[in-house]
């Protein structure tokens, strides 16, 4: 057991040992790996941290990070280290569906707070929240390049721009009732302008 | 209409395909390149461009090329820099998605004028529809034989391959960047050595935006002279200007460097004016790190010449009453807009995206948006203006990276030139927030 990533987080061993990529995951983790230079393959956390959060309920768990690690023959710390500085890897439990709505200038002059507080009443949760049928977290982020077209927010892989209050009740109710969780690997991304 | 040289097939239905991507022409550049120039030629040509980096600081890109040291034996990288996350950019998203061959060729193109053998494109995390629809672009050039070993039967090979981030502004500069690429947190590099010396893997680097490489494709074509008959003085060439705000057609433009910024904002072909028939107020003309300036400085200079798109004539007057091209994030304000507010959520992103290696950085990003906070919650008072202007100005020039500053800068300019308006917040106690009423096309309302 390559031990415990983090200290205020309670590592689980018969977790860690059941933790295993599907075969589709594990396959591409190996061309990842083979991107880079002989003895370079640190260079390949990341991406692999991103498909573990997809593949393990859309958060890293001190298990995963470890798991991680132990596919990269990397110090589990190493990888803790990366996964914590990056504002795209929960390392707390989350909803399916994660709205991160953008709250930097140009989406603000447009309305994004507007946006944000539309969400907040109806699913009845405040930023950082999760609702209680575990489906939807809210969370305000940062600028993410679609200011000509904003307010905006984005759902796993996907981008909904120029949004109203109408769009966004279609866009939870589609999620909604398709109920899967959304990851920001997933093929299918369905933007919507 | 402007000369279009980047994006001037974007409405060609398929053009984000390999097929129709070539029938208009694309790959010529490699073509060219590989058959009939050597790589320094390559360099020169991109030398007599003028081209200039268009990821924020202007650098030319033709010098940059020529520093990238040369030992024997030893690996040299090409990165390109599609981080992207300069609140007010979204140009090299546009250019990705929907032309994603004239990156992948201009990579091609750059990499062998570079003599690099294995290259990457590090794009932001959230991008990752975008990474996928390069991917899918990578393997078409594979499949058509323009990239892997011996390229159109010559010995020059090339790799290509996309890396995602995951959520991290600093990641954009150019040494955070290749940290988070070898696979560590993003925090940037004390410098020298440069990357041209000691970059990847401890390799010879050159890091370059989406745009600037993209920009080599017409360069190698058409020549490095041609380009730099577009422009005025060291502006050559085309720009990708990502306009947002509260202007009547937001989007990415490609413009000529030196059309004027009252043409850009007013004129049809452009941003067609300002919207609900409001007056401008102000524009941050560069992303978010640029100083703002009010309606008449972005217009005229302050000696009553017409302002210009162009690196020289957006910093005339210097942060006095100047500011920058930067990465074209173009961002309108009206006349309803508080500056406070609008400063405070740059703030509140800087704060955020530290990565608080340094402390005038670290602490001085949180001290700023701590006291416009204040502002925004009615409890600021006048003091706290200077106090604000005090922190700003203690940060610049003590830092390991740009971002320390690129903080300060746009604190200094909100309070050179809108000081009015923090005072007559501080003064009555509360803040008032109507800039964002009547923006959105509510059927319902909120609260
Ligand atoms: C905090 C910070 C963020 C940056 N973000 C980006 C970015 O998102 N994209 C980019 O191309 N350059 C960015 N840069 C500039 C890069 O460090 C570098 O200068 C650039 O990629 C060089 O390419 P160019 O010469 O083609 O412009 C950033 C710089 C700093 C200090
Ligand atoms: S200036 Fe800020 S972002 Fe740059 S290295 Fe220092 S702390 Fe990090
Ligand atoms: S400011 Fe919201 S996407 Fe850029």
């Amino acid at each position: 057991m390559s031990g415990q990533v983090h200290g205020a987080q309670h590592f689980d061993a018969k977790k860690r040992a059941e933790l295993k990529f599907s075969d589709a995951a594990m396959e591409t983790v190996q061309t990842i790996i083979k991107r880079y230079p002989e003895g370079k393959h640190k260079s390949a956390v990341i991406p692999i941290l991103h498909i573990a959060q997809a593949e393990f309920d859309g958060w890293l768990s001190p298990e995963s990070m470890d798991y991680v690690a132990s596919i990269l023959n990397i110090k589990p710390i190493e990888v803790f280290e990366v996964a914590s500085f990056y504002s795209m890897f929960n390392l707390k439990p989350v909803g399916k569906c994660t709205l991160e709505v953008c709250r930097t200038s140009s989406c603000w002059l447009c309305g994004a707070e507007d946006i944000v507080k539309y969400i907040e009443k109806k699913l009845n949760i405040k930023d950082g929240e999760t609702s209680a049928d575990g489906m939807f977290t809210l969370k305000t982020v940062e600028c993410l390049g679609s200011c000509g077209t904003a307010p905006m927010l984005q759902c796993g892989a996907s981008f909904h721009e120029n949004l109203t209050y109408d769009k966004v009740d279609k866009i939870i109710a589609d999620y909604k009732s398709e109920g899967k969780r959304k990851s920001y690997t997933d093929l299918d991304y369905k933007n919507t302008l | 209409m402007g000369k279009k040289l980047l994006i001037h097939n974007e409405h060609v239905a398929g053009i984000h395909t390999y097929e129709v991507y070539r029938q208009m022409g694309g790959y010529a550049s490699v073509e060219k390149a590989i058959k009939t120039m050597t790589p320094d030629q390559v360099t020169d040509e991109v030398k007599k461009s003028g081209l200039r980096g268009r990821g924020g600081a202007g650098f030319p890109t033709g010098l940059k090329w020529s520093f990238l040291a040369k030992p024997e034996g030893v690996p040299r990288y090409l990165v390109c820099n599609a981080d992207e996350s300069e609140p007010g950019t979204f140009k090299d998203r546009y250019l990705m998605e929907k032309i994603p061959h004239a990156l992948i060729e201009g990579m091609i193109t750059s990499s062998y004028a570079l003599g690099a053998n294995t290259s990457y494109i590090y794009i932001r995390g959230e991008y990752f529809y975008v990474a996928r629809i390069l991917e899918t672009a990578i393997q078409e050039a594979y499949t058509n034989g323009w990239l892997g070993k011996n390229i159109l039967g010559s010995n020059y090979s090339l790799d290509l391959y996309v890396q995602v981030g995951a959520g991290a502004y600093i990641c954009g500069e150019e040494t955070a960047l290749l940290e988070s690429l070898e696979g560590k947190r993003g925090n940037p590099r004390i410098k020298p050595p440069f990357p041209a010396v000691a970059g990847l893997y401890g390799a010879p680097t050159v890091v370059n935006n989406v745009e600037t490489i993209a920009a080599v494709v017409p360069i190698v074509n058409n020549g490095g002279e041609e380009y730099a008959k577009i422009g005025v003085g060291k502006s050559t060439g085309t720009k990708l200007i990502s306009a947002s705000g509260h202007i009547n057609k937001p989007g990415v433009y490609e413009i000529e460097l030196g059309i004027p910024v009252e043409e850009f904002i007013y004129s049809e072909e452009y941003c067609g004016g300002i919207r609900n028939g409001k007056k401008l107020k102000a524009v941050v003309a560069g992303g978010s790190s640029v100083p703002i300036l009010p309606t008449e400085l972005i217009l005229k200079t302050a000696k009553g010449e017409p302002r210009l798109m162009t690196y020289e004539s957006l910093s005339d007057g210097g942060f006095i009453t100047g500011t920058m091209l930067g990465s074209g994030g173009f961002i309108a304000m009206d006349e309803d807009t508080s500056i406070v507010k609008n400063l405070f959520t740059f703030a509140r992103f800087y704060h955020h995206e530290s990565c608080g290696q340094c402390s005038p950085c670290r602490e001085g990003t949180g001290w700023m948006e701590k006291i416009l906070k204040k502002f925004m919650n009615g409890t600021a008072n006048e003091a706290d203006v200077d106090l604000l202007w005090d922190i700003q100005s203690k940060i610049e020039g003590k830092t390991i990276c740009p971002l320390g500053e690129a903080a300060a800068w746009p604190v200094a300019a909100a309070i050179r030139h809108f000081k009015q308006e923090f005072i007559d917040i501080a003064k009555s106690k509360k803040f008032v927030d109507v800039s964002h009423y009547n923006r959105l096309n509510k059927t319902k309302e909120a609260v």
